[in-house]
C-alpha cells in the first residue's frame, strides 16, 4: 500500500501532473482508462462503447497516451490500448532497488575520501 | 553524507546527487583513477576489478565484479564525452566472459557532473537513463544477486496483492 501511494505521488507531483489531471478531467477518458486497467482493448472495440466517431475516441486515447496513463500497440490491423499504471509501478520498484545500489556506492566513496582525503590535490600539484 | 534521489518511473531515469567533502579535482579521481574506481563501483559483496581504463571519448573502461561464490560479471563503459574534472558521459554496457560487449543486453546512459559547492566541497550528480524495464531488472540482478530472488518475489507479491 505504501508503494502504491508512492506510485500515486510519482504520478501527481512530476512534470506530467498537468497532463494527468487534464487527461482525467473527461468522463469518456476516465472510462477508457478504467477499461484499460481491467484488460487490453482495441480502439475500435472502445469506440463501440461510446456515442462518438472512432476518430474522436482515437483523440481521447492520444490524450491518455500523452499523459502516459496508457500505452498503445499496433497488432495486425488493431491498435491495442492497455493501462500503463502497472508498468510504471514496476519501474518505480526497480528504481528503488537501483537507488539502493547508488547509496551503497556513495557510502563506499565516503570511506575512500575519509582514507585519502588529499589524493586529488596531490595529483593537481604534480601538474 | 547528503544524498538526494530523483526518480521518474515513466521516463526510466534517475538522478542521484551527493555532496562530497572533497575538492572537485579530488572527487574526479574517484572516476579517473581505476584503483579508486574499483573500491566503490561494485557492491560490498561484489567488488569490482578494473582491467582497462581509458577515459577518453570513443575509448573503453572494462571491469568485472566478483560474487562471493567467485562468479564474475563483466561490464564495460563506452566513453562518450570527458571534460576533466567536471563532466563525464558514458554508456554502461554488459559484457560477456571475455569482456566483449554484449549487444543483446540493453545499455544505460550515464552523465556525471562535478561542481564546486558554495563554501567548499563538491556536488556530484549522476544522471542515469535506463532504456527499458528489462534493463533495470538486469542491473538489479547484477548489483544485488543474493537479494534478487527476495526482491523479485516481493515485487511479485506486491503486484499480486494490489491487483
Amino acid at each position: 500500500m505504501v508503494i502504491y501511494n508512492h506510485m500515486v505521488v510519482d504520478l501527481l507531483t512530476g512534470q506530467r501532473a498537468d497532463q494527468v489531471f487534464h487527461a482525467l478531467a473527461d468522463a469518456t477518458r476516465r472510462d477508457i482508462l478504467a477499461q484499460a486497467l481491467v484488460a487490453e482493448h482495441s480502439v475500435s472495440a472502445l469506440a463501440r462503447r461510446y456515442p462518438m466517431s472512432i476518430t474522436a475516441v482515437q483523440k481521447h486515447v492520444a490524450v491518455l497516451e500523452a499523459a502516459e496513463l496508457i500505452t498503445k500497440e499496433r497488432r495486425g490491423r488493431e491498435q491495442l490500448v492497455r493501462s500503463n499504471v502497472e508498468t510504471i509501478r514496476r519501474a518505480g520498484l526497480l528504481l528503488d532497488q537501483l537507488e539502493e545500489i547508488w547509496r551503497a556506492r556513495i557510502a563506499q566513496i565516503g570511506d575512500i575520501l575519509a582514507d585519502d582525503p588529499q589524493e586529488g590535490t596531490r595529483d593537481a600539484d604534480h601538474r | 553524507m547528503q544524498i538526494t534521489v530523483d526518480k521518474d518511473p515513466a521516463a526510466h531515469t534517475m538522478t542521484v546527487t551527493t555532496e562530497l567533502d572533497a575538492t572537485v579535482e579530488r572527487a574526479w579521481q574517484l572516476w579517473a583513477d581505476p584503483r579508486q574506481l574499483e573500491r566503490w563501483w561494485g557492491p560490498p559483496t561484489h567488488p569490482a576489478t578494473v582491467v582497462e581504463h581509458d577515459l577518453a571519448p570513443g575509448r573503453t573502461v572494462r571491469y568485472f565484479m566478483t560474487s562471493p561464490e567467485g562468479d564474475k560479471y563483466h561490464g564495460l563503459w563506452e566513453i562518450v564525452a570527458v571534460e576533466a574534472p567536471k563532466r563525464l558521459e558514458l554508456v554502461d554496457c554488459f559484457a560477456d566472459d571475455s569482456g566483449a560487449k554484449n549487444e543483446d543486453l540493453p545499455a544505460t546512459r550515464m552523465t556525471v557532473t562535478l561542481a564546486e559547492r558554495d563554501g567548499g566541497g563538491t556536488v556530484m550528480t549522476m544522471h542515469s537513463r535506463f532504456p527499458s524495464l528489462e534493463a533495470m531488472e538486469q542491473l538489479v540482478t547484477m548489483g544485488m544477486e543474493e537479494g534478487l530472488q527476495q526482491a523479485l518475489s516481493q515485487i511479485e507479491g506486491i503486484l499480486a496483492g494490489a491487483a
